[in-house]
């Protein structure tokens, strides 16, 4: 399991100095190293920016974010193989036409031969429950399936951290919780940021993020009681 | 390219994508530039020998072709009548025989292979400073976004009919934000998966 750490970690997105611009997040310190954590707060709240800084896809404007050890500004590629990443929207993160070759294009930098390649895509359609679906386009896929799909293609490169934007808000009652569950075996450490409380229960820790700081950081219980007085 | 592929252990499925696509050009051609009954003939006859031995059922072929016909009745109605009928069924003839020759290999070959060819072919433009990766990943994309182009079309086409809109300019906006947006997510997707260099 790897060791994220952020020290004294504040963003806030360049908007040509402009005056007055927001943080989006301020003067955040967290060592996260359960196995599973769940990141809640409001629109706007500044959780999706806290869940793209764990894989270098944000630069903190001050401070640090160490995947352990390596800083996520100065060794990003070296960080993002540790860190997966799943979006909310699934359309954005396929890349191929259909489902077997989206799963093998990232491992096109692993120079793996080909059989190698086509076992390891078996192996994370199947832990999806994609299995049988490898030559099927990848838009004629179901909104749940794509979801699933741009999982297998994290998981198919082995990553120790899956971090996941709202990786249900687009997805019916039946595809949520189906995506909840696979997320909730797997092996990698989980970073979920959700609006759907019920997908954080057997969760280790939950962060509350309000206003760009980090408002509440419990177990489960205390930490979502707080945040449902929070939005009363 | 569209997720086309169908599966298949034909002796055209197992040939090498690059040789293919070798064949292709030198299938496309001389049908192009001597569009001549004998010739078009030939390799009408070598693409009939190539779609039956491929396992591709004719009617996934033809579903292929199938949106060439109005673009091809009107070019053919106007050589027809500006020039001759021959030459108006000379060029049905070659664009037929090149379009089905593009379908067998789409059809037989899948985008990996394809793009792995793709790089292949352009190394050497490594010299010249082309990165043959990148140009594949461009293909990719490009096959990729065709159909999320298409539903978000869709999308804003039903906004606008639910509002009883039909301003054009109403309609551009929103598919313009919404295809910049889209471009933003997939390049942070990408980025995401290693692909940021």
């Amino acid at each position: 399991m790897a060791r994220i750490q952020l020290r004294g970690v504040s963003h806030r997105f360049d908007t040509a100095g402009a005056a007055g611009a927001d943080w989006v997040l301020r003067e955040v310190d967290l060592d996260l190293t359960q196995q599973r954590i769940g990141v809640v707060g409001g629109n706007g709240s500044g959780k999706s920016t806290l869940a793209r800084l764990l894989n270098g896809l944000v630069r903190p404007t001050a401070g640090t974010v160490l995947v352990d050890g390596h800083d996520t500004v100065r060794e990003g590629r070296r960080v993002r193989r540790t860190v997966g990443f799943v979006f909310t929207d699934p359309d954005a993160q396929i890349v191929m036409p259909t489902v077997a070759e989206d799963v093998a294009f990232s491992l096109r930098r692993r120079r793996l031969t080909r059989p190698q390649v086509a076992e390891a895509v078996a192996q994370a359609l199947a832990q999806v429950g994609l299995d049988g679906l490898g030559e099927r386009p990848a838009h004629l896929l179901s909104g749940g399936q794509k979801q699933l799909l741009a999982i297998a293609s994290v998981l198919a490169v082995q990553p120790q951290v899956l971090v996941c934007d709202e990786p249900t808000t687009l997805l019916d009652a039946r595809n949520s919780r189906r995506v909840a569950q696979l997320l909730a075996g797997l092996a990698q450490q989980v970073v979920l940021v959700t609006h759907d409380l019920d997908s954080l229960t057997g969760f280790d820790r939950v962060l509350v993020v309000d206003g760009g700081r980090v408002v509440a950081d419990d177990s489960p219980g205390p930490a979502l009681a707080w945040y449902r007085r929070l939005v009363q | 390219m569209l997720g086309l592929y169908h599966p298949g252990t034909s002796v055209l499925h197992r040939t090498p994508a690059a040789l293919k696509l070798l064949v292709l050009a030198i299938v496309v051609l001389p049908v192009a530039v001597w569009p001549v009954v004998t010739v078009t003939s030939v390799v009408a006859a070598l693409l009939l020998v190539a779609t039956v031995t491929s396992q591709v059922p004719p009617r996934v072929v033809g579903s292929q072709l199938r949106p060439m016909v109005p673009i091809l009745a009107l070019a053919a109605l106007f050589q027809g009548l500006s020039g001759s009928w021959v030459g108006a069924g000379a060029l049905l003839a070659s664009v037929t025989t090149g379009v089905w020759a593009a379908a067998l290999v789409t059809l037989t070959t899948t985008t990996t292979d394809l793009l792995d060819a793709v790089v292949a072919v352009l190394r050497p433009a490594r010299r010249v400073g082309v990165d043959p990766e990148r140009v594949g990943l461009v293909l990719a994309l490009t096959i990729r976004t065709i159909p999320v182009l298409a539903g978000l079309v869709e999308e804003v086409r039903q906004a606008q009919a639910a509002r009883g809109s039909r301003s054009l300019r109403a309609f551009a906006v929103p598919v313009l934000l919404r295809t910049v947006r889209h471009a933003d997510r997939m390049s942070e997707a990408l980025a995401a998966r290693g692909l940021d260099d």
